[in-house]
């Protein structure tokens, strides 16, 4: 296909011939970025802003401290009576509940995944601004289809992660820009027929949120 | 080449393709509904958004910057995909596209695919292509389906059933997944919906996706959606062949920040949309270990090479365009004979085509301006349509067109006091077979089409000028207030 | 101020109502006018239509008639906005710099009627009476290409007598147009069926506008369902005031 790569760019220079040669980088440092970058909020407005829009799009959020987070999940789990648990690989283990038998990520095939009750993850990011937690898929949050193929997802945020805006987001991102990343938003939804929203198609239909401060 | 954009090219014109769709009652219902709805979703987003005019200025200048150097940033879009263990494509035109990706699922040993809306896949016909090779697309975006399986076009860029009831849907489902107890509820259709796909995402080994964004710092694709049929087709499979327009690229990955608060605002109205990936390349152990970028041309160059229309190509494909546009509103998509519909459709179809079909598109528009008013990237949709208006009349009318002649002759008018005013005079001779109490309601010829459902009143005794130099001549305490309309 | 009238070629020939109610209303505030008889039209039907070409004269014919004008009133926003978004490009296209610097030298000095009433003279209540239930539509181009906002609503507030109805959605287009009303005209006439069902609703007897285009295809089609409603350019509202011979009529 070098033939059609090379006649493409060829086209592309021709067509641009009115555009007078100039130095590229220059040009995109001095776009207007006139856009609200950094937050206003203190943490405790950003935390609250966080809660409220991921429960506009139907996410159940849970508040805990650190020394109650093991037992806040296993009382989130069993309220919802999950039994099946796969957590996500590189979780520390003081985190989870001691006395709850997790599934280890590593020994779930995509049937354990299909069969399975929920699954735990930590994430890298959220953006209290548009309710979205994001996964950078590393340690602790799972490979991809972890998050995708069961049924519930419970995700740990701590307060530190929170950030206001997604510029903010998207800079605290930049080191994992090559990382598959996931922004996260509520449960999966569709509004294809007569645009009423129906929560949970294909990813998680339920989404729980941890929130740690 | 073979440019094509769906079927357009054998497509109707729009008032022709238009008529049936006025008389559809159901399918009108359907289109006002769901595109109010999304508006009024969308005016709240925007509205909680202080800061949405700088970024739309600034998505708007990204863009511009970005079409300004598309060689420079797409070989190094390619450079950096490649290093991260993609393989990138080019695609000249539609049955290029249609052949790299076929090669690429025979090569991969499949005969299905499943499929993330695109776009870009309607555009060059991919499903059909895939179908004379032995290869089964599954669509697996909701609206999609409902699209697939009723055998049907998508009519809107973002949500291709809304010109579906929820019992129209049950009637597809019910005969296309044998499941004849099937209520209407949306909720039920949906959970359908999913038992349907899950045995597909689970199964088969090659996923076909569109892009949003192609970042060319770093390599990665980005897709936005909502329903995780999209995480299910770039997750699940083996391998992952991703066709994406050559204008779909940004310089940053920094420039994510713009374009993911503009365009789940713009089009769905949702402060983000549940589900946004961005991948990079091979990622080991998670995810295909196969990825293909199809860089697709098919008549983007030209466009970027008429600098009056190249703000087309900043298109991120909201629909928001649609959804406020009172033409659509009344027609839904299929007026537009083409996978891209409403007024972002009617400047993109007839310019991929070079202005050899879809003619009739730049026309298919009042300008009222409702358009570039939401549009998240600034496009000037009134403005190229006026430029296009002017390229189908320059390059295609006859100057025996009896529009054309009717235009020249109005401009030679115009152009002098004298047959201006003797043609406001002539006009009060001509009309009199055709008024009566001071009204027209039937016109000859192009007009016609106005008295069809509209009266027109009969030219007054005396224009303003006339009014206007009695007055001067009696002197201004004289001036007469009579009012010519009674 | 001597203020400079360009009429509109439609408002000229077939609705002089529009015209002499702006002389009135500009002269009533202390005005002087002036009708320039060159004039005949900004070129918008051409250059909305494709006729780019034919439409070139016509703005230099504009630009000729008015370049020394103290202020232009046009009381149409579609020929205002034809001005202010194309002729500056035009004239640009044309390689000759002298035309470009005189539309850009023009263009501050252009205003649509109520813009002149609003922002150049600063006025809002200009003593005007017209005791009727009248309902405002705003045209496109006066929303989003002149951005007018409620300009023409705050001085239909101020006048005496009157009762304001609301138009529901009130920013969507009639579906006139130009020459889409004819060349799409079942489209039009759909988009027509809502804006007239919206003015019904509203049980006011009168429909103003900036913009006699927009009424002359609001009002045909009421005028055909006999809908007992009728148009009036918003200058034929602003022009009456209580002391007129037949106020109220």
């Amino acid at each position: 296909m070098a033939d059609a790569r090379d006649a493409i760019l060829e086209r592309i220079r021709t067509g641009l011939r009115d555009v007078a040669p100039t130095d590229i980088a220059a040009e995109y440092a001095a776009i207007p970025r006139t856009y609200i970058r950094a937050g206003q909020l203190d943490l405790q407005a950003r935390l609250h802003q966080l809660k409220e829009r991921l429960r506009d799009y139907d996410t159940n959020v849970v508040e805990t401290d650190a020394v109650s987070l093991p037992r806040t999940i296993a009382e989130v789990l069993r309220s919802h009576e999950q039994k099946n648990v796969i957590a996500a690989d590189g979780l520390p283990e003081e985190i989870l509940p001691l006395n709850f038998p997790f599934i280890s990520e590593r020994n779930a095939s995509v049937d354990t995944l299909n069969a399975c009750d929920g699954i735990v993850t930590a994430c890298s990011v959220a953006i209290a601004f548009t309710g979205t937690i994001v996964l950078t898929h590393g340690p602790g949050e799972g490979a991809r289809r972890l998050t995708l193929v069961p049924d519930r997802h419970l995700c740990i945020v701590r307060a530190e992660q929170v950030v206001e805006t997604v510029p903010e987001a998207i800079d605290r991102l930049a080191p994992f820009a090559t990382h598959p990343l996931t922004f996260i938003s509520g449960p999966s939804a569709t509004a294809d027929i007569e645009m009423t929203r129906i929560r949970g198609v294909h990813g998680p239909r339920f989404l729980d949120v941890v929130l740690v401060q | 080449m073979t440019i094509r954009v769906g079927e357009s090219a054998s497509a109707p014109s729009f008032q022709k393709a238009a008529l049936p769709l006025l008389e559809d009652a159901q399918l009108r219902k359907n289109v006002r509904h769901a595109t109010d709805v999304i508006q009024r979703k969308r005016g709240v987003v925007v509205a909680e958004t202080p800061d949405w005019q700088e970024l739309r200025t600034a998505a708007s200048a990204i863009k511009a910057h970005t079409m300004r150097h598309l060689d420079h940033y797409l070989t190094q879009f390619e450079k950096a995909c490649t290093a991260a263990g993609g393989q990138v494509h080019w695609a000249a035109d539609a049955d290029d596209a249609n052949r790299i990706i076929v090669g690429l699922v025979k090569r991969y040993g499949g005969n299905e695919v499943i499929k993330v809306k695109t776009m870009t896949s309607e555009e060059v016909g991919l499903n059909d292509a895939s179908e004379r090779e032995g290869i089964r697309p599954h669509e697996t975006d909701l609206a999609e389906v409902i699209v697939q399986l009723g055998g049907d076009k998508s009519s809107h860029i973002v949500a291709p059933a809304v010109h579906k009831n929820r019992s129209q849907v049950r009637q597809i489902f019910r005969e296309r997944m044998n499941l004849p107890d099937l209520s209407d509820d949306p909720e039920e259709l949906t959970a359908a919906a999913r038992r349907y796909l899950r045995e597909k995402f689970l199964r088969v080994k090659i996923g076909v996706c569109g892009a949003n964004f192609l970042v060319a710092e770093t390599g990665s694709v980005c897709i936005v959606e909502s329903e995780g049929n999209g995480r299910m087709c770039l997750t699940m499979p083996e391998a992952l062949i991703s066709i994406a327009g050559i204008e779909k690229t940004i310089p940053a990955f920094q420039d994510m920040e713009v374009f993911l608060q503009l365009l789940p605002r713009s089009a769905t109205g949702e402060r983000m949309n549940p589900y946004n990936s961005l991948w990079t390349g091979v990622r080991r152990g998670d995810g295909p270990q196969h990825f293909h970028v199809v860089l697709l041309d098919n008549g983007r160059t030209r466009i970027l090479a008429d600098p009056e229309s190249r703000q087309t190509l900043h298109c991120i494909r909201c629909g928001a365009c649609l959804n406020t546009c009172p033409v659509y509103r009344q027609t839904g998509g299929h007026a537009y004979g083409s996978s891209y519909s409403g007024p972002i459709g009617a400047i993109v179809t007839p310019q991929l085509l070079q202005m050899q079909h879809g003619q009739s598109l730049p026309f298919a528009s009042s300008l009222c301006g409702a358009c570039y008013d939401v549009c998240p990237v600034k496009i000037n949709i009134p403005e190229v349509l006026i430029h296009l208006r002017g390229r189908v009349v320059r390059e295609q009318k006859s100057a025996l067109d009896p529009e054309a002649l009717a235009m020249k002759t109005a401009a030679a008018i115009f152009a002098s006091r004298a047959r201006f005013e003797a043609a406001q005079r002539l006009g009060r001779i001509a009309q009199w077979p055709f008024q009566s109490n001071g009204w027209m309601r039937n016109l000859p010829g192009m007009l016609g089409n106005w008295t069809r459902v509209r009266d027109l009143r009969a030219l007054p005794q005396q224009t303003f000028r006339e009014w206007w130099k009695a007055r001067a001549k009696a002197g201004n305490t004289a001036a007469t207030r009579k009012n010519n309309h009674g | 101020m001597r203020v400079s009238l360009f009429i509109t070629c439609y408002n000229d020939t077939l609705f002089p109502a529009t015209g002499q109610a702006v002389v009135r209303l500009l002269e009533r505030l202390g005005h002087t006018i002036d009708f320039p008889l060159e004039q005949t039209c900004c070129g918008q039907m051409h250059y909305n239509t494709g006729y780019q070409q034919e439409a070139m004269p016509l703005m230099r014919r504009f630009v000729e008639i008015f370049r020394d004008s103290e202020a232009v009133c046009i009381p149409s926003s579609s020929c205002v906005a034809m001005i202010r978004d194309h002729y500056p490009k035009m004239a640009a296209e044309q390689s000759d710099p002298g035309l470009a610097r005189a539309v850009d030298e023009l263009l501050p000095r252009v205003y649509e009627m109520t813009e002149l009433l609003v922002h150049r003279f600063g006025l809002e209540d200009v003593g005007a009476y017209f005791p009727h239930r009248v309902t405002y539509h705003a045209s496109c181009h006066s929303l989003r290409s002149l951005h007018l906002g409620d300009v023409p609503q705050r001085l239909l507030r101020k006048v005496r007598g009157i009762e304001l109805v609301d138009l529901p959605n009130i920013d969507r287009c009639c579906g006139f147009g130009g020459t889409f009303s004819i060349k799409m005209g079942d489209v039009s006439a759909a988009m027509l069926a809502e804006k007239m069902k919206d003015v019904e609703n509203t049980g006011a007897e009168v429909i103003t506008a900036v913009d006699t285009s927009c009424l002359m295809h609001i009002f045909g089609g009421l005028h055909r369902q006999r809908a007992g409603v009728r148009m009036a350019h918003i200058a034929e509202i602003l022009a009456p005031t209580e002391t007129d011979e037949g106020a109220g009529a």
